[in-house]
């Protein structure tokens, strides 16, 4: 009791209190760390590109003069890539983690695909864009067209988008299926009536995260060879296009020579960002919406 | 009957099932397990199983937690597959055939072997789709053979009334009580002839207890029922035949009477007198 007291009044208790308020400082100022240079980021952007962000802008075509330059066949572009992205990563995206999850017999051989996969997901993406290179354009002949960039980014994000998918199907409880089960239900019925609606707000959500990945990334575009050209619209997947991150990439590349360039970059950036604000939104919105509680 | 067997207490087991079925004549066999052994990996978990299951009764597994009454619940409607590395020997036959046999086909036993599970477990659904999923994925598409069957088997688990006015509600905002007797309901759809329940009311409160022990009382008269309990005064209220299980092993099976007044085995007499599990 008398030594409770001693190190009650003893100075040892404050120690104790000021050493917690010194942690808890540290914290605040890494979290702020991050919040600054996000500030300071968007204060530049904006500052730099909000004057230059127009509806001609947005619907404008390439052009070598700052003044005309828009970018509506970067848009296109990117539109173009996800039309080839959404489709490919989601059937082989969740087809594969069904097989691995449902029905691949749980042993060695499916953690070694499950390991890898969660491997791939850690590849730089300029690998990527060389796997790309060697297959979809000159194996498969495509060149620098729409569906090659598309297929390379699908390959980028399939592997997130595995691993996002796995996760949602595990999430939903076993005993579900065991209900649909016991009542004569074949597993592909169970996964189709039980499963997959119980796990698509979670997929959903994870896929359009993993797009959104994919519409930021540059580096294995520009292994392809994606030109910033002024090349015309694409109106399909065989054509060659452009794409925003491109356009950013390019258009900064060249502020050396035209300055007028780096603001024409800071409003794509605006673009893109707004693209992926909202699309991250949608992705909070479904997941508040429509996740169930079991 | 296997007179032949070394195990004198099968023998024993044996003889009184045919003083039993001497009496209830009428009742005709549904399950039959001969020489039933299951494994988990290396666990050992039934052993040497004999039990003949009569229709139109109900039949309730009792034992200490871990003896295995779960696991031959689901051995039962194959259920116990889902566990990988499950091996089996022996046979049980439904309908003269054996269902462990690799051929026959496990969606074709789970339509006419219902099951009730421990925690209730509707799904997500309205209280309509709940009970029109077994149909549906059996390939009833006719709105109106549904809506008859959903009434139909509401009514037969006696929720009819609670429900008839909430059918599109999730049923997710039903009590336990409710839960459980519309997962009831559910298996009642796939129109079964056996309905297995394991533990079905460990989970409930004293009063939704007393509503599915009176539900078992009236769906006896048209289903074959086998239900494990952890409670030994609810297998002496609802049911007509006891088995007793302990580590995997059946030590007695009898009518619930016998069981508990005049069991034959001690180590039955200290289980229902309470001096273990
Ligand atoms: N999925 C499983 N994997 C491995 N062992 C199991 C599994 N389920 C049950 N067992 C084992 O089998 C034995 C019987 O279990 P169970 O049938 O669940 O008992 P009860 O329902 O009577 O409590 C126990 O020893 C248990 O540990
Ligand atoms: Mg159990």
């Amino acid at each position: 009791m008398d030594k409770l007291e001693s190190i009650k009044s003893s100075s040892k208790m404050n120690a104790r209190i000021r050493k917690n308020s010194i942690w808890k400082s540290i914290f605040f100022l890494s979290t702020l760390v991050g919040l600054v240079v996000l500030a300071i980021l968007i204060v530049r952007v904006l500052g730099q590109g909000l004057a230059w962000l127009d509806w001609d802008f947005l619907t404008g075509r390439l052009s070598t003069s700052a003044e005309r330059a828009g970018i509506m066949g970067a848009i296109l572009g990117t539109v173009w890539v996800m039309i080839v992205v959404i489709p490919v990563t989601l059937i082989v995206g969740v087809g594969t983690a069904i097989y691995l999850e449902l029905y691949a017999k749980k042993g060695k051989f499916q953690s070694f695909i499950a390991t890898n996969i969660s491997n791939l997901a850690g590849v730089p993406s300029i690998v990527y864009g060389l796997l790309g290179l060697t297959v979809f354009s000159r194996l498969m002949g495509l060149g620098n067209a729409v569906l090659a960039g598309g297929l390379t980014l699908a390959l980028l994000v399939l592997p997130i988008l595995i691993v996002s998918a796995q996760e949602a199907l595990r999430a939903v409880p076993g005993y579900l299926s065991e209900a649909s089960l016991a009542m004569g239900a074949t597993k592909w019925q169970t996964i189709r009536r039980v499963v997959l609606p119980a796990a698509i707000p979670s997929i959903l959500t994870g896929s359009i995260l993993a797009l959104s990945r994919a519409i930021g990334e540059t580096a294995p575009l520009t292994v392809l060879g994606i030109p910033a050209l002024l090349i015309p619209f694409p109106n399909g997947l065989f054509d060659t296009f452009t794409a925003l991150p491109m356009q950013i990439y390019y258009w900064t590349l060249d502020s050396s020579l035209v300055a007028e360039y780096a603001n024409l970059a800071a409003a794509t950036i605006i673009v893109l960002l707004l693209l992926l604000f909202i699309l991250n939104s949608v992705a909070i919105f479904i997941r508040n919406k429509f996740q169930q509680r079991y | 009957m296997s007179l032949s067997s070394e195990n004198k207490m099968n023998v024993k087991l044996n003889n009184k099932d045919m003083a039993v079925n001497n009496i209830n004549s009428e009742h005709r066999v549904v399950y039959d397990t001969k020489d039933l052994n299951l494994w988990y990996s290396d666990t050992h978990a039934l052993k040497d199983i004999n039990l003949e299951i009569n229709e139109k009764e109900v039949t309730a597994i009792i034992g200490p937690s871990g003896c295995g009454k779960s696991t031959y619940i689901k051995t039962l409607n194959r259920m116990v597959e889902l566990v990988p590395g499950v091996r089996t020997t022996g046979t049980i036959t439904y309908k003269n055939k054996n269902i462990l046999d690799k051929s026959f086909k496990v969606e074709d036993l789970r339509t006419q072997v219902g099951m009730v599970f421990q925690k209730a477990n509707p799904f997500p659904k309205s209280i309509y789709e709940n009970i029109a999923y077994g149909p549906k994925i059996h390939g009833i598409r006719n709105k109106k053979v549904l809506d008859e069957i959903v009434e139909k088997s509401l009514r037969g688990a006696y929720i009819w009334d609670e429900l008839k006015d909430r059918l599109n509600e999730n049923a997710y905002g039903l009590s336990g009580g409710q839960q459980q007797r519309l997962c009831i309901a559910r298996c009642l759809a796939i129109q079964p002839d056996v309905i297995l329940m394991d533990e079905p009311t460990s989970a409930l409160d004293p009063k939704s207890t007393l509503k599915i022990e009176e539900l078992v009382q009236e769906l006896k008269k048209e289903f074959s029922i086998i239900i494990v309990t952890h409670n030994m005064q609810q297998a002496a209220r609802i049911s007509d035949k006891t088995a007793f299980f302990l580590n995997g092993e059946v030590v007695e099976f009898d009518d619930t009477n016998t069981i508990f007044t005049n069991p034959n085995d001690s180590r039955t007499e200290d289980y229902i007198s309470g001096r273990f599990g």
